[in-house]
């Protein structure tokens, strides 16, 4: 099969980019940044999704399956910026798509669609509407572009859409949500509230993805690996000390003082969890997740000894 | 804080899908339940001094729904039946309630409801807990039920009608249970909505003596036998209104039967 990955740049990306070619796939890449030493055999290409050149990349190669991974969820990017790219981005994607006939997309979002609050349910499943915008705006260009890709199942019925929301991932990138958020020797928690955590290996999220495109698992997904554990066990457990601060101090420093700067909503993602039912994805793919979250822990605290 | 060993145990031999730091799916934590149920044991044991009868009728393994009254103050009773569940049941089995809503925006109540198995009362979460065959607790009087002045103690008030709907969606058998004692550890003879609001939680209840802290009062619950209602969970609110009624029914005659054998027991022996 040949398969163009938008965003192949990314640790994530990159990992199923080179999946998918050990399984024998012809790998195509696009990306506004470079990869600079892809492996031989993985053709990338320099360019942004909303620009001509991205559109030539479908007309004259013509892939059957495209993965969308070129969503942005730092929230250091600039809100105007990030809606552009996630939003315009995934318009263009589909649009190219539908237009060069694609038979397969597979939009890679992410879990945090259902928002963190104190009264939604602690099993997410793909039939609930997003909790969460109202105390996280900062986050609804990313839910727009999975709404934006869910709606493509009725949009285009002949094209297969595969929406897939990702857990944290962790693993030797050392990037993503969770990976940032760990990054110092003593992270900051809100005292009082402990949420229950959902992580999958980055192997395992490679894996998911590339089962996702070779299945052809049309629908919404939830994606995840291993049972969830609360967020002070993965911190004391990858080897750092928990600082338990007020929520209104923490507030406060926000910015300061070495504290990343967050808008305050992302605090709701330290005090409430965000765990989905992954029952439908693993009943469509037979995806199993092979690093527990014993392991996952321990392999990442090695691989971030200092 | 202390630990009982005992109750480590116990905890040790609750059947369910713990993993290896001892945390099952739900969040549950074998050392927040240890801890808990260690003050809880005490509480159980020596403070209120508890007395549970019938409790084979709860099943040992495999989805049931405990229903009951609540009878006064706060949810004291209801900590009570998790207690009973834990320390008198063999295997022993974790019972989850439905917490009410403000429990998971406060700090440390958000961490130990969830660490112990007490997930925020939503449909959802009672639906999923008993498809994976666990023991729900339910009081369907809801914060009503709690509200109950010293003077209300034995009574019912109106139940809910979403337990009954659930029970036959899930083929549930609904564990009744009637609770007295609540009422007198904590003598309510007023409820503050006003200072509730400032505090964030839905009352606050006062007793003659100030604040709601519970006196050293005796305790019963009484379980009854099983009730197996058949039906799919659709069916018209005048069906599901009578078999609430059934529910309702059994509860009031297990409160008066729990009243009955509390009274006979404080005769006999005085020291209840």
């Amino acid at each position: 099969m040949k398969v163009l990955i938008a965003g192949v740049s990314s640790a994530l990306a990159r990992q199923v980019a080179m999946l998918m070619k050990s399984r024998g796939h012809e790998v195509l890449g696009m990306d506004r940044r470079p990869w600079r030493d892809a492996p031989e055999g993985i053709e990338v290409f320099e360019t942004d999704l909303r620009k001509r050149a991205a559109e030539d990349i479908f007309r004259t190669r013509r892939p059957e399956c495209v993965i969308h991974m070129a969503t942005v969820n730092a929230l250091t990017a600039g809100g105007d910026e990030r809606a552009r790219i996630n939003v315009g981005g995934t318009r263009a994607l589909f649009e190219h798509s539908v237009a060069h006939g694609v038979k397969h997309v597979v939009f890679v979002g992410r879990h945090t669609y259902y928002g963190a609050s104190a009264d939604s349910p602690l099993y997410h499943t793909e039939d609930e509407p997003p909790h969460g915008i109202g105390s996280f705006p900062e986050l609804a260009d990313l839910v727009a572009a999975d709404l934006f890709a869910a709606n493509a199942l009725w949009r285009e019925p002949k094209l297969c859409t595969s929406v897939l929301r990702l857990v944290y991932t962790l693993g030797p990138s050392q990037q993503g949500t969770l990976a940032s958020f760990l990054k110092g020797k003593r992270v900051p928690l809100v005292m009082g509230y402990d949420p229950l955590f959902q992580f999958i290996f980055e192997s395992d999220a490679a894996r998911a993805i590339t089962l996702a495109a070779e299945q052809r698992a049309k629908g919404i997904f939830n994606v995840c690996g291993p049972n969830p554990v609360p967020l002070s066990m993965i911190v004391q457990q990858t080897g750092r000390t928990t600082m338990m601060v007020p929520e209104p101090l923490l507030r406060a420093l926000l910015g300061r003082f070495g504290f990343p700067k967050l808008p305050p909503g992302a605090l709701e993602h330290i005090k409430f969890p965000i765990v989905v039912d992954g029952r439908a994805f693993k009943k469509a793919t037979g995806f199993t997740h092979e690093v527990d979250e014993v392991e996952a822990l321990q392999r990442y605290r090695l691989l971030t000894a200092r | 804080m202390a630990r009982d060993e005992a109750v480590k145990d116990l905890v040790n031999r609750l059947e369910l899908p713990f993993n290896a730091f001892g945390i099952d799916p739900y969040g549950v934590s074998k050392k927040h339940l240890t801890t808990s149920f260690s003050i809880l044991g005490w509480l159980y044991r020596k403070y209120f001094r508890v007395r549970a009868v019938g409790i084979e009728h709860v099943p040992k393994r495999g989805r049931a729904m405990l229903v009951g009254n609540h009878s006064g103050g706060y949810a004291l009773d209801g900590a009570l039946v998790l207690a009973s569940m834990m320390l008198e049941m063999e295997p022993p089995r974790l019972a989850q309630g439905m917490a009410e809503r403000f429990i998971n925006q406060l700090p440390i109540g958000s961490l130990w409801s969830s660490r112990t198995g007490q997930l925020t009362g939503l449909p959802e979460h009672a639906e999923r807990l008993l498809e994976d065959d666990r023991l729900l607790m339910v009081f369907p009087e809801g914060a009503k039920g709690t509200a109950k002045l010293y003077k209300e103690r034995y009574s019912l008030v109106d139940f809910g009608t979403g337990f009954i709907r659930l029970a036959l969606k899930t083929k549930t058998p609904i564990v009744p249970l009637g609770f007295v004692g609540g009422g007198d550890a904590v003598p309510t003879v007023h409820n503050s909505y006003a200072l509730g609001k400032l505090l964030g939680v839905p009352y606050v209840p006062v007793t003659p003596y100030g604040l709601a802290l519970p006196l050293p009062a005796s305790c019963e619950v009484h379980y009854g036998e099983p009730m197996r209602f058949e039906g799919s969970g659709n069916e018209d609110d005048t069906i599901i209104k009578g078999y609430v009624e059934q529910v309702k029914t059994r509860i009031g005659q297990l409160v008066e039967a729990a009243r009955d054998s509390r009274r006979s027991h404080r005769n006999d022996g005085g020291a209840r």
